[in-house]
């Protein structure tokens, strides 16, 4: 049936919309993904909670949903846009077609889109609020911000692994791979709720620490700074996405947003340590000021060669690995996977240091 | 690391003529890498033989050698310019190759020159058989275990070893005859005795058989800080089995999830990193269709036809950006000049689909196997671009010119469903087109998955488009809804295709479209999936979606290319093309360029202001038009393709530059043609036309055997023959299953040929030389050897030939490039043939006598007088050296008697220059000659079609050469030895082209005329040359001038 995208600035583009519901509406802030596979981790990553997700590459789902490839157990985006979506799926691992799980999940659809004309309209006017409907008179409101962190950590506290070296894992929103890309390396993971205690954490007797990533302003986690400035004093961490924003926020740094993000499986980082550049997948709104770093303990480790922007973060003296970027991939590229062995083996010396003193 | 400093001048090594499998790709390749090294301020010294080139151009290097591609031949060029570096890296294999051998011949060494770019190393690692498994083994990178044997016991122990299915591949073999695949052990054992016995060299390559697996191709580059991304990967449709360079593909692949996609971009980088490459590579794939599991096909370490198409596909310039990592700069130091604004060291995001179709020379080959393997046949291909995959493959196929209407071709059609099904279980040129017929027929996806194992996606695809042609097969235009409309435009049915299923015309179909207001949007190619803003002008047609085009208010001119390289139309158009482009950007217009050719220099988005990536048919050419308010339209350059469209363009009320269909219907219809001859008082041959099989027999009779005969308005001498009496003409009817009447006969005159070139303002001429054919007219102008200039013409001769091409211009008021072809029989000179184009000679006569004849001719056509833009007019003056051309033909590949005649069949061309004509000749048989250090022996095949006489002259001739005539050997014997050096026969039975077939099969060089074994024995004996750059010859040429004066 025909429906509507109607964004934030008055642009109104038509398409096919399939709803599971006829009467509501879906809003959602509007980005893009220019990745041209993987949108199963992009559906399930919960970084995506509450966002509509425009995929650039034209032809979405030619190879189904398979059993393997979620990054949660369910899909976080509010809807989908995009231009042709494969009805059937032949690959050999296919469960179901894209519709079929985005109709299971009541996740609306507006295929046979203009999704380039979406996109521009994005990259000129930053990213914006918009909502799906079958109605073509835009007159709903947008809302305001809502707090996704709370509705995609988890309630309860979960182990994975059986390493002897044990990770605390703070979830904001966390993609599968990373508890696997650590559980790999022979780790023992256990994934709190991001609002678990500091003391709670101390609890748990970890080696180390993972701020995983999540959705949102990283300002809305103001409260929880405090505690995770203190893991960091204590702790050798890592920190992907939304995490790294956090850091940077927790000992001294700001973060902004840019105009209309990274989503994709092709940006580029330099390594100002390595002197060398990687291809990363990324997905996020907001970045580090590499400005307000100025008066902190902070370096700039990573930088976006596109445009200049903070790719990771590391302090003068503590054992902190931040990045923005996710090494964990899925989707997009591996090529900075290195980043969970880095950090592994700050874990190894730290607790070699331990011993000795 | 910004770039080397410590080198001035570089060396770059071209890929030569043109043969299947290293074409067109590589003037694009080796163009963009001699400009970038330009623009970095480099002197850029160039070795390449084939003229037809733009890489050869003066504007694109410093100095050009048109020198053999040998190992000697270089090592002479380098003793004399002491260039302090080489790139091998951007000339095919045959570059790579060369680079290699001298580096192992110490001549690198020797003068102090570095090899730039990837290192020694890494080549051998990539190419050597055995160091490339060691390497992989290392990496624990799957390859098909493989083993090279020589007796069918070695053979059979190794099938013992590693199990079944397996591969055979047979060392040497003409159109890769020979092979196959076996599931059991008596298969096997037959297969690999008839492929060793296929063999000249008694070897085949024995492989694991991953057949059917998917084919996945990345690119991928390197900087030497260990940066590594890809550009692109690449699905073939095709699977595994069928050449990638004969396969349907897409890009980027269309069925892998993203974690399939990682596994083997993982893979990828992995490879070339551990390869060491600096640059670009190509990685070919297999993967299981059912599993993880994949195998490594292939690596070449270099630039390549896939590179060319995935800097097509996604607009990243791979060529250009290899060869300023060559010199030192690193990825990230590098903007990506597509966007402007961000680095090279990314990778391109697709928001479109890209498809590719190969294009098949099998309609010159009527007798050749047209079944696909692991050899590649295809002399070029097309690429089309769309936001679905349905119009993106009937857009490549509106884009073949073969003979196909849309997805419909008849004699397809017409076959029964057995037939189909044959042609689907091997691989066919046709066999998309037999799926697309079988679908109409009802045979489901999951049985012809079976057949072909073809990825269901694919096929579904296919399915689409023949549902929707059964729908519009039901309906009627008027009928047809606008929803309907654009739905079935969106998916890709051409205007043409729709008036052909509707029973319509063309014109009607487009009136309706427009006036239900169903138009094409054209999207920006910009690698990024409009993530930035782009300074590109790099568009693709889409009946969907908000188009991304304004039209400037400049003036403006739309080139017409010529579309995909096939026998007879070739890169020389591509050269006229972009030189047209050049010129009129100089004369301050706006160049629009149309085409769908992506291994092509004029493809390159940084040669026209505005590039469409279309298929060159009406609708597409005038949807341009009409979006771009162009005014004027230059259809001369882009070869038969282009003219042929003037007829319907100029009847949608389009201005064409120059020429008009009147002009182009008087020389290319037979009738019209000689009465214009006649007119002006031109001899031409006496002709006829036939309209059924009567008349044909009739009129022979009327113009006495031997006679010519040929259909008509075709290029490349297609289906022409020569018949010597009544006999062989009833035979020859009989044998044809349809003849295309009318059939044009004309009397056949074996006199000798040449032809000029020359650039008209309507009046006045300039004619910069006259070549000429070695061989006599019967064989094909693009399949003889030539002289320039003429060397046996008399001044009167030549003052003739001027004057009536003078009169064939005034007559016509003809502005631009004419070709005439001439025929001297004798001592009369005819005209043969007048093409109203730029011509195959266009490029080779405007390099060697420097004359710019495309810059002069676009001149003229935006309306300068002749005498405006150069002094001088006429037949001008010989240069004081000589240019030899000569055919490279593809017989290996393709297979086929090498036995030259009216029809062509070489697919490329080289010149060598010299002081003398033997010198000339010298040069082209030079590797040849360097390759059989035995050789003694020239076998005389005699036959009683043979004059004794003649026969006794080149017995002669080959003793006077000190070589040893063979007369009656047994010729399955003789070519095995060491001291076979050439075979000769020029008789048309049966047995002859069987052993003219065995020769060339076991390379050696086969005549089948007297002029060129008669060449070939006056210089057989003259090994020395010496080297000269094109730049050198005319330095001589302006010396002598002042001499003169
Ligand atoms: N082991 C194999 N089994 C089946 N097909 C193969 C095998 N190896 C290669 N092929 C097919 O043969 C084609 C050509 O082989 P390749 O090694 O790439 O040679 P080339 O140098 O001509 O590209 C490939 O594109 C692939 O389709
Ligand atoms: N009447 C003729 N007598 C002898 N040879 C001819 C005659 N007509 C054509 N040819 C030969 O056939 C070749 C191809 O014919 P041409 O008319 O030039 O066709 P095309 O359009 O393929 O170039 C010529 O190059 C010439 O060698
Ligand atoms: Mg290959
Ligand atoms: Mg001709």
């Amino acid at each position: 049936m025909k429906g509507y995208l109607f964004l934030e600035n008055g642009e109104k583009f038509e398409g096919n919309l399939m709803t599971s519901s006829m009467k509501e509406t879906f809003e959602g802030e509007v980005v893009f993904y220019t990745g041209m596979t993987g949108y199963q981790e992009v559906l399930t990553d919960p970084s995506y909670k509450n966002q509509i997700v425009v995929f650039t590459y034209p032809l979405i789902g030619n190879y189904g949903i398979n059993e393997h490839d979620f990054e949660s157990k369910k899909p976080h985006v509010a809807g989908v846009i995009l231009l042709e979506c494969n009805p059937t799926a032949y690959h050999y691992e296919s469960k179901y077609s894209l519709k079929q799980y985005l109709e299971k999940w009541n996740i609306p659809l507006l295929s046979h889109a203009d999704t380039r004309s979406i996109v521009k309209q994005i990259r000129h006017h930053g990213t914006m609020q918009g909502y799906l409907a079958y109605d073509d008179t835009n007159k709903i409101e947008m809302v305001a911000e809502k707090f996704p962190v709370a509705d995609v950590s988890t309630k309860t506290i979960v182990s994975y692994g059986t390493g002897k070296t044990h990770i605390v894992l703070m979830d904001f929103g966390c993609k599968k791979s990373i508890v696997e890309s650590l559980v790999e390396r022979g780790f023992t993971v256990t994934v709190v709720p991001y609002d678990t205690s500091y003391e709670k954490v101390l609890e748990l007797k970890p080696d180390g620490i993972v701020l995983s990533n999540g959705p949102g302003d990283p300002k809305q986690l103001q409260p929880h700074l405090i505690k995770i400035k203190k893991l960091l004093e204590n702790f050798p961490t890592l920190a992907i996405c939304l995490g790294h924003q956090l850091v940077a926020l927790a000992l001294g740094g700001d973060t902004k947003k840019l105009r209309f993000g990274h989503r994709g499986a092709n940006q580029p980082v330099l390594d100002v340590v390595k002197n060398k550049v990687y291809i990363t997948s990324q997905n996020h709104s907001y970045v580090v000021d590499e400005e307000s770093l100025k008066n902190t303990s902070l370096t700039v480790r990573f930088k976006n060669v596109n445009d200049g922007s903070v790719e990771g973060i590391a302090h003068k003296s503590l054992p902190i690995l931040s990045v923005q970027f996710h090494p964990e991939a899925h989707p997009g590229p591996i090529d900075s996977s290195w980043i969970f062995d880095d950090f592994a083996d700050s874990l190894s010396i730290v607790r070699r240091e331990k011993q000795y003193a | 690391m910004p770039k080397d400093t410590s080198i001035q001048s570089i060396l770059v090594i071209g890929s030569g003529p043109i043969v299947i499998g290293q074409a067109a790709e590589f003037d694009y390749s080796g163009t963009q890498g001699c400009r970038a090294l330009k623009e970095e301020g480099y002197k850029v010294i160039l070795v390449n033989n084939n003229p037809a080139t733009i890489m050869t151009d003066e504007v694109n290097a410093d100095i050009v050698y048109f020198e053999p591609l040998t190992v000697s031949s270089v090592e002479k060029i380098i003793a004399k310019e002491r260039p302090d570096g080489m790139i091998g890296t951007l000339g095919g294999q045959t570059g790579l190759n060369l680079a290699f051998q001298l580096h192992e011949a110490g001549v690198l060494d020797k003068y102090n020159v570095k090899l730039l770019g990837t290192p020694i190393e890494s080549i051998k690692k990539g190419e050597d058989r055995e160091e490339f498994r060691a390497l992989m083994m290392e990496l624990s990178e799957p390859v098909p275990e493989s083993q090279i044997v020589h007796t069918v016991d070695e053979a059979v122990e190794f099938a013992n070893e590693v199990g079944f299915p397996l591969i055979i591949r047979p060392a040497y073999t003409l159109g890769g005859t020979g092979g196959g695949i076996a599931d059991t052990l008596e298969e096997f054992k037959e297969l690999v005795k008839g492929g060793l016995d296929e063999s000249p060299i008694t070897q085949c390559l024995i492989e694991k058989s991953i057949a059917g697996y998917k084919e996945v191709e990345y690119e991928v580059m390197r900087d030497h800080n260990d940066t590594c991304i890809t550009i692109c990967n690449m699905e073939n449709i095709d699977p595994v089995g069928i050449h990638t360079g004969d396969s349907i593909v897409v890009a980027p692949s269309q069925t892998l999830t993203d974690v399939e996609y990682q596994m083997l971009r993982t893979a990828s980088i992995k490879i070339i990193s551990a390869l060491g490459i600096i640059g670009g590579c190509n990685i070919q794939f297999a993967l299981d269709p059912v599993s993880k599991n994949y195998y490594l096909i292939e690596v070449n370490p270099r630039v390549s036809r896939s590179s060319a198409l995935a800097s097509k596909a996604t607009g990243y310039p791979i060529a250009k950006i290899a060869a300023k990592l060559a010199v030192g700069y690193t990825l990230d130091e590098l903007l990506n000049p597509v966007t402007g604004g961000t680095y090279a060291s990314f990778e391109p995001a697709l928001d479109y689909v890209v498809v590719k179709f190969p294009r098949f020379p099998f309609d010159k080959f009527p007798t050749v196997e047209d079944t696909l393997g692991t050899q590649m046949k295809a002399t070029g291909e097309v690429m089309a671009i769309d936001t679905n995959l349905e119009r993106a493959i009937q857009k490549a196929v509106s884009s073949l010119e073969s003979d196909n209407i849309g997805i419909t071709v008849k004699k397809i059609s017409a076959k029964s469903d057995e037939e189909l099904l044959a042609l689907m279980k091997k691989g066919n040129e046709g066999r998309f087109f037999a799926i697309i017929e079988l679908l109409r027929r009802g045979l489901s996806i999951e049985e012809l998955h079976l057949l072909t194992k073809m990825d269901l996606f694919f096929l579904q695809s296919f399915k689409t488009i023949v549902d929707l042609e059964t729908q519009i097969k039901k309906t009627a235009l008027d009928e047809i809804s606008v929803d309907f409309m654009k739905t079935i435009k969106e998916k890709g049915f051409s205007d043409g295709y729709l008036a052909f299923l509707l029973n319509v015309t063309e014109f009607e179909v487009r009136e309706k479209r427009k006036q239900i207001g169903v138009l094409p949007s054209y999207r920006m190619v910009d690698t990024c999936a409009a993530e930035f803003e782009s300074q590109t002008s790099y568009f693709y047609s889409s009946y969907f979606g908000k188009s991304e085009v304004v039209p400037t208010t400049n003036e403006k001119v739309l080139i017409v290319g010529s579309g995909p390289i096939r026998i007879g139309q070739g890169i020389e158009f591509d050269y006229s093309s972009v030189h047209g482009i050049l010129s009129l950007q100089e004369e301050g217009y706006e160049t629009l360029l149309i085409n769908n050719n992506p291994e092509t220099v004029s493809t390159d988005f940084e040669v026209a202001d505005r590039l469409y990536f279309e298929p060159l048919t009406l609708e597409d050419v005038l949807n341009v038009i009409e979006a771009e308010n162009v005014s004027k339209v230059l259809v001369q350059y882009g070869g038969q393709t282009a003219i042929n469209l003037a007829k319907d363009l100029e009847a949608a009320g389009v201005t064409l530059l120059g020429i008009n269909n009147d002009v182009i219907d008087q020389l290319e219809d037979r009738d019209r043609f000689y009465k214009l001859l006649e007119e002006i008082d031109v001899p031409h041959l006496p002709g006829k036309i036939a309209y059924n099989e009567e008349e044909l027999v009739i009129m022979a009779n009327e113009l006495g055997f031997p006679i010519l005969i040929r259909p008509s308005y075709v290029i490349g001498g297609k289906g022409m023959v020569v018949i010597n009496h009544e006999g062989e003409l009833v035979q020859f009817i009989n044998k044809q299953i349809d003849i295309g009447f009318p059939i044009l006969l004309d009397a056949y005159a074996p006199g000798k040929e040449f032809e000029i070139d020359l650039v008209a303002d309507g009046d006045k001429i300039l004619i910069p030389t006259i070549v000429e054919h070695v061989e006599k007219a019967g064989v094909h102008s693009g399949d003889s050897h030539a002289i320039l200039p003429a060397v046996s013409l008399s001044n009167v001769d030549k003052k003739e030939v001027e004057e009536f091409a003078r009169k064939i211009v005034s007559k016509l008021h003809f502005v631009g490039l004419m070709n005439i072809q001439f025929v001297q029989h004798k001592e009369k000179i005819y005209v043969l043939e007048v093409n109203p184009r730029a011509s195959r000679t266009v490029p080779i006569v405007s390099k060697v006598t420097g004359i710019p004849m495309v810059q002069l001719a676009t001149k003229l056509l935006i309306g300068n007088k002749l005498s405006d833009v150069t002094a001088t007019s006429g037949l001008l003056p010989d240069p004081p050296f000589f240019t030899v051309k000569y055919p490279v033909f593809s017989t290996h590949k393709i297979g086929g008697d090498p036995l030259v005649g009216p029809e062509m069949k070489s697919t490329g061309e080289g010149i060598s220059i010299a002081d003398t004509v033997e010198e000339g000749f010298t040069k082209v048989f030079h590797s040849y000659l360097e390759s059989k250090p035995a050789g003694k022996e020239i076998f005389i095949d005699v036959d009683e079609s043979m004059n004794p006489d003649e026969v006794g002259k080149i017995v002669s001739l080959v003793q006077k050469a000190n070589l040893t005539p063979v007369l009656n050997d047994d010729i399955k014997t003789w070519v095995r030895s060491e001291k076979a050096l050439a075979y000769f026969s020029f008789s048309v039975d049966k047995e002859s082209e069987k052993s003219r077939a065995l020769a060339c099969k076991n390379r050696i060089q086969v005549f089948s005329n007297t002029e060129m074994i008669t060449v070939f024995l006056q210089v057989v004996n003259q090994r020395e040359f010496s080297v000269c750059s094109v730049q050198d010859w005319k330095n001589k040429d302006f010396l002598k001038k002042e001499v003169m004066s």
